[in-house]
This record gives structure tokens, C-alpha cells and sequence, in this order.
């Protein structure tokens, strides 16, 4: 997978659970999920969960704490899906 | 864990303890009980014709016995257990009423436990084994102490 198809892939998993007040476009590749698109801790676990499912991979604690922004989780996924 | 630990566990005081037994704790679900006392200052003024159970108070039943309990449960093996969770969502439907004075039952299922987040699924029935009201509910793990 290229890395525009993750990072289209993840745009289309986190835009459901954007705040009213940030849209689609609002998000780019240095993006904090939490502090610059005002995911909630609450919807970050969804979030992860989303991606466990769409990229067959599973995500343990530190992964968690370690995707931060969009890049981020775009280098966890690569590095679970090629290990 | 025995279900009077869970119970001695809850982070709740007086007039908000919404918790009466446990009947069954395990690592799916918990089924409790809880009657809603007649004495309550809280149902004088809903409705101020006809006492009726608020809905936000049911799925407080639901949240203490269906969520909080069941997380005690799951970090009881934990090194430092949580016993307290914060509501992060509900959605509840409501189907009859519930009277002052009615003992209820409450059964959750965990949908998942994962980094933190506890999702169920919850059911509350009347003493005549009708549903009263069910939904989903998920909270997050509290890391200070709010016991």
C-alpha cells in the first residue's frame, strides 16, 4: 500500500468521529489527534480499533500512547503490517 | 472477586449509590440489583403531579451497576485497580416507567475493554421481568484516585 492510499484510508476512519467544529480537510498529515482535531481520549480508542480492523493488525498499549498524530499511526501501521 | 469486594469498591456515596447486590460478576458481565426508594427528595419534583424515575437516573443504575462494576471486576487483577470510570457515552432507550419504590434488575454484556475504555451492552428490567430501558454505554478509566 502507497502511502497516499493509508493516508486516505485513515482520513475516511477518523473523520466520523471529528468534532462539529473540525471538518474532513482540517486534517493532514501532522495532525494531533488529540490536541489539534479535538478527538477525545474516548473516541482515540475507537479510532484504534477502527484501524486494527481496516489494516488486520492488532495494536497493543504502547502503540496506543505512540500514535499521536496521522503520521504516526501511519508508521505503526506500516510497521505492524510488514512484521 | 467476590461481589460484596466490588461493591465495598464503588467510588459512590449517599444520596448516590445506585447499587444495591450483586447477583453475578464475571469477565463478560455483571447482573445486579437496585430499588429505587420512595423516601428519595429527588422524585418529589419529577414530576411535580405523578413520581416517576427520571431517565438520566436509570441509566445512572445501568452506568453503576452494568459499567462501573463490571470495570472494577476487569482491573481488580491490575497492579493499581481503577474503581472509578467516566461516562464517555450513552445511548439508552427507554420502553415503560419506573415508580418510586420498584426493584430493578440490571445485566450488562462488555462489547470490549481496550486501552482504557470500557464499552457494554445494558439491560434493566421491573420486578415483573419486563425491560424497562437498554442501551449502550462506555467509560473511560480514571487514573487519579476518586474513591
Amino acid at each position: 500500500m502507497t502511502e497516499p492510499q493509508y493516508y486516505q484510508k485513515l482520513k475516511t476512519i477518523v473523520s466520523p468521529y471529528l468534532p462539529d467544529d473540525v471538518s474532513v480537510d482540517e486534517i493532514g498529515m501532522d495532525s494531533h489527534f488529540l490536541k489539534e482535531l479535538n478527538i477525545n481520549s474516548a473516541n482515540l480508542v475507537d479510532i484504534v480499533l477502527d484501524v486494527e480492523d481496516e489494516f488486520d493488525i492488532v495494536l497493543e498499549n504502547e502503540d496506543m500512547e505512540a500514535m499521536q498524530t496521522v503520521r504516526d499511526a501511519m508508521v505503526i501501521i506500516e510497521r505492524k503490517r510488514s512484521s | 472477586m467476590e461481589t460484596s469486594e466490588i461493591i465495598l469498591r464503588l467510588p459512590y456515596g449517599k444520596p448516590f449509590v445506585f447499587v444495591d447486590s450483586l447477583e453475578q460478576a464475571g469477565e463478560e458481565g455483571v447482573t445486579g440489583h437496585y430499588i429505587f426508594r420512595k423516601q428519595s427528595v429527588v422524585y418529589q419534583g419529577h414530576f411535580k403531579k405523578k413520581a416517576v424515575i427520571p431517565g438520566v437516573l436509570l441509566t445512572e443504575c445501568c452506568a453503576q451497576i452494568g459499567l462501573v462494576c463490571l470495570g472494577i471486576f476487569l482491573t481488580a487483577k491490575e497492579e493499581a485497580p481503577e474503581t472509578a470510570f467516566a461516562l464517555s457515552s450513552a445511548e439508552m432507550e427507554y420502553l415503560i416507567p419506573v415508580m418510586p419504590g420498584e426493584q430493578v434488575k440490571v445485566r450488562s454484556e462488555k462489547i470490549y475493554f481496550r486501552f482504557g475504555k470500557l464499552k457494554c451492552k445494558v439491560w434493566m428490567w421491573n420486578a415483573e421481568d419486563k425491560l424497562v430501558c437498554k442501551g449502550v454505554l462506555a467509560g473511560m478509566q480514571l487514573k487519579q484516585g476518586y474513591e
